[in-house]
């Protein structure tokens, strides 16, 4: 297990590299530049400008000096947000993502499964085909019209919700949900076939001649094997909640850090697009890994090594 | 060209939804905040939508719209703007008074001015401020709007370097006095833009050197200020409050308590936001919904011009744009008025000049026609007789759904009056900004809101290698126009100076006015005291709710 890990992690290692290395050099080609702007600034200011953030030195001094902070932790001042260091913008928005895409995961893995596992125990009968074209439905909408459509219904019309802000605990549950509802659908597609194969296999059947309840035979034993492709979803799942925040972030006027992933790109902010990018590397890297070890305690015959 | 809403079902739940739009005013779920002065039982809370994430709150660093309405409300400066005219009116200064040639201004500091930790405004503490702006090494980026200044410009480019010589000198402390190049007829409501507001010194000297960029002096708790209101939260991408500053000269005649400005970047969240009553005032209208606002809603709806136009650049130096027949052609075969009732629909108008009719009392009296035959004529003068053998040539805007729909509208009024094909190109913004820096384009989309309110804001783009032009055009005539009206302060010679040069431009066309912008808001009914103004300002001190 844990030489599992360790190599795992130094695995990483290169492609954190990698990734930083191709980001920085693929915003430095991008035409225009952080301080670009309809109303042009004159020569002589931008020159100090770009003095300022160091950018008049030659770009693998740059390159090596980036690193060389990134890796004491400062990941510089933000090119766009002059008052605030990348350090800070990501304190301050990093938690509110975080907890807006646990929420959401939480929310798709309960309507995922229960709904994957009701259709699976009794394929082709109403119960199957209801939540599935739920499901397909799920899939098929995207979060740009779920949105806006939830805040229509229930915050304008009814006012359950209020219609932006990340202030009460309610504000909390349509972006959750919206953002959750398709990888909840996927979920529920994954858990009902997961289902449909252990549920055929032979070890069920000794399970039911044994006489287990059925409750016993699907928490303990189908569970186990349908579950596998559902984990093995969570981690590609989890880097597409990271990055599809962003349109949700907007709907609801979520003061979160998807935001600036994808603004700082528009911006050509050089220090939020490396801090942000790295960010998302490891920690799409570390979900990886956490799935991973998930799944292999799942199941007995993969071994981590 | 009827415009159809993206989600049909909106068609259907809107008229179900606009009888809610009256009584869901007064709701204000989000705010926790301690409600202000009782005023007919409103608290006296201003919700206002304010676009991006601001950049910075230093007046001297900043740029944006974003930018200004916070800062107005945090700093005041010299004078301050009439609510409806945006005419001068005491601010930090009590009066003034101007020399006869209009080149030195002296103003008399109020005694009772004071900063929000108590120290009291001194003219030292503008002439460190102005100092500050034009110091080579804070970049600041609005620098020039100082240049009227004398010796300004010369201190900013680093061949001055004793500012003493500068034109701007403490009297004694509650005096100071202001020397320009020339009579500058807009001096004082120059004076109204950020980059001539003060700091407090000691705040900044506190927290890094006079010029060093991006201090924490702009944050909250540090930031000393003499405006109406001071800094209380900095949310990044949320919120910025700003509370009544009980210590400002004035304060006796603020009613608000408190203002919200709300960090929302797309137009549809906060029009959703406008209509559960989470705002009082919105930063702008989603476009297809302003048709929708003034079907149901009107009174809703608040459109006012704008000292902005949205016009088409040419780049002279490419054929066959380089022939100015070409140019007139293209201008004369778009009907601008179809344009913004047809596309844009807010109620903007027709740009048949450069200069936003009665900028500062001047209006154009050259103007573009719409005359199809005589485009016709004067393109096939140009060798192009029916569109024939015309080489084309690309059309750049940067994405915008807005921009996409002019840029089309007008590729077909040029197939159809003229008969020739254009391509559209669109590029993201900062990629878009590089290409027409460089010059690498043909026709090319931009607009220009001017600083302040004079014709100068707008002609001055277009002097040979000016800064902002990206046509490449050069005539000495009309800089010679621009540097006589740049001398004078007699406003008669000045005007006929501009009348003469945009007659030049007009006649030349290295650009192509389109239309003229309106500033689009959506205010709640019981917003008072907020009128529209040219420059979308709104001084905080007189608005108040009911």
């Amino acid at each position: 297990m844990f030489r599992f890990i360790r190599s795992r992690l130094l695995e990483a290692i290169p492609v954190l590299f990698v990734i930083a290395t191709l980001t920085f050099v693929m915003i430095r080609l991008a035409p225009g530049g952080p301080f670009s702007d309809e109303r042009n600034v004159s020569p002589a200011t931008l020159a100090k400008l770009e003095s300022h953030y160091h950018l008049d030195e030659p770009l693998p001094v740059q390159y090596l000096t980036w690193w060389r902070k990134t890796l004491t932790g400062d990941l510089g001042p933000s090119m766009r947000y002059g008052a605030h260091s990348v350090n800070e913008i990501i304190a301050h928005t990093l938690p509110v993502s975080l907890e807006l895409g646990i929420l959401a995961i939480t929310f798709a893995l309960i309507i995922g499964l229960g709904a994957g596992i009701i259709a699976g125990l009794k394929p082709n009968t109403v119960t199957d085909y209801a939540p599935m074209s739920l499901a397909m439905i799920g899939i098929c909408i995207p979060t740009f019209v779920i949105g806006p459509l939830l805040l229509l219904l229930f915050a304008l019309r009814w006012q359950v919700f209020s219609v932006s802000g990340w202030d009460t605990v309610s504000d909390r549950i349509l972006p959750a949900v919206t953002l959750g509802a398709p990888y909840g659908a996927y979920i529920a597609r994954l858990t009902r076939a997961g289902m449909l194969e252990v549920l055929n296999q032979d070890f069920i059947r000794t399970a039911r001649a044994k006489g287990l309840s059925e409750f016993r035979i699907i928490y303990k034993h189908a569970l186990k094997g349908g579950l596998l492709p559902v984990i093995a979803f969570l981690g590609p799942a989890t880097a597409g909640l990271l990055s599809g925040s962003f349109v949700v972030e907007e709907i609801f006027d979520i003061p979160g850090l998807g935001q600036h992933f994808v603004n700082a790109a528009f911006n050509r902010d050089y220090t939020m697009i490396m801090g942000t990018v790295l960010l998302y590397a490891v920690m799409i890297v570390m979900f990886n890994l956490l799935v991973d070890i998930v799944q292999a305690a799942l199941n007995p015959r993969l071994r981590l090594e | 060209m009827k415009q159809r809403s993206p989600l049909s079902i909106r068609r259907y739940l809107l008229p179900a939804l606009i009888p809610l739009l009256l009584c869901s005013c007064g709701r204000d779920p989000v705010d926790k905040s301690p409600a202000g002065q009782p005023d007919d039982g409103v608290p006296q809370i201003l919700h206002l939508g304010n676009g991006a994430e601001p950049k910075a709150l230093d007046p001297h660093v900043v740029t944006g719209v974003t930018e200004h309405n916070i800062i107005s409300a945090l700093l005041e400066g010299l004078v301050t703007e009439n609510p409806k005219t945006l005419e001068p009116e005491p601010g930090a200064a009590e009066s003034w008074s101007v020399s006869d040639d209009g080149t030195v201004y002296t103003f008399a500091l109020r005694s009772n001015g004071k900063w929000s930790n108590g120290d009291t405004v001194t003219a030292h503490d503008f002439v460190f401020s102005f100092e500050r702006m034009l110091s080579p090494g804070l970049s600041a980026e609005y620098a020039e709007m100082l240049f009227v200044m004398k010796n300004a410009a010369a201190f900013h480019e680093g061949t001055l370097s004793d500012f003493s010589q500068v034109g701007v000198r403490a009297v004694n402390d509650s005096t100071l006095e202001i020397t320009l190049n020339a009579g500058t007829p807009y001096f004082l409501s120059m004076l109204n833009h950020y980059s001539w507001y003060p700091v407090h010194p000691p705040t900044i000297l506190k927290h890094g050197k006079m010029d060093e960029l991006h201090t924490p002096w702009t944050r909250p708790g540090n930031y000393v200020g003499n405006g109406v209101f001071v800094l209380d939260t900095w949310e990044v991408n949320k919120v910025i409050v700003v509370k009544k500053n009980p210590l400002h000269w004035d304060a006796q005649i603020v009613r608000l308590e408190a203002i919200h400005f709300h960090a929302i970047e797309k137009a549809l969240t906060e029009e959703r936001a406008f209509r559960a009553g989470d705002l009082h005032v919105t930063g702008t209208v989603p476009l297809d919904k302003i048709e929708k606002y003034q079907q149901r809603s009107p009174e809703l709806l608040m459109v006012s011009p704008y000292i902005g136009t949205y016009y088409y650049l040419f780049n002279v130096e490419q054929p066959p744009l380089d022939d100015v027949r070409v140019r007139k052609a293209l201008s004369m075969s778009i009907d601008r008025a179809a344009i913004c009732t047809h596309v844009l629909k807010a109620g903007q108008l027709p740009a048949y000049h450069f200069v936003p009719p009665d900028t500062g009392g001047y209006t154009s009296q050259a103007r573009v026609t719409y005359d199809i035959a005589a485009a016709k004529t004067l393109l096939a003068e140009a060798g192009y007789p029916d569109g024939e053998g015309f080489p084309g040539f690309e059309l750049l805007y940067n994405t915008n759904e807005s921009h996409r729909k002019i840029a089309e509208v007008i590729q077909q009024m040029w197939q159809k009056n003229l008969n020739i094909k254009v391509m559209l190109k669109n590029q993201e913004w900062k990629v878009y900004l590089d290409s027409t820096q460089q010059g690498d384009f043909q026709v090319a989309r931009a607009g220009w809101i001017g600083d302040y309110v004079d014709p100068n804001t707008f002609l001055d783009l277009w002097i040979t290698g000016g800064g902002n032009n990206r046509t490449r055009w050069s005539n000495s005539d009309y800089d010679n126009f621009i540097s006589t009206a740049a001398a004078t302060s007699d406003a008669a010679v000045r005007f006929n100076a501009f009348q003469k040069a945009e007659t030049i431009l007009l006649n030349e066309l290295p650009i192509m006015p389109i239309y003229l912008y309106v500033s689009l808001s959506l205010i709640q009914p019981g917003v008072r005291g907020w009128y529209p103004t040219l420059l979308d300002h709104h001084p905080y001190k007189y608005v108040y709710l009911e």
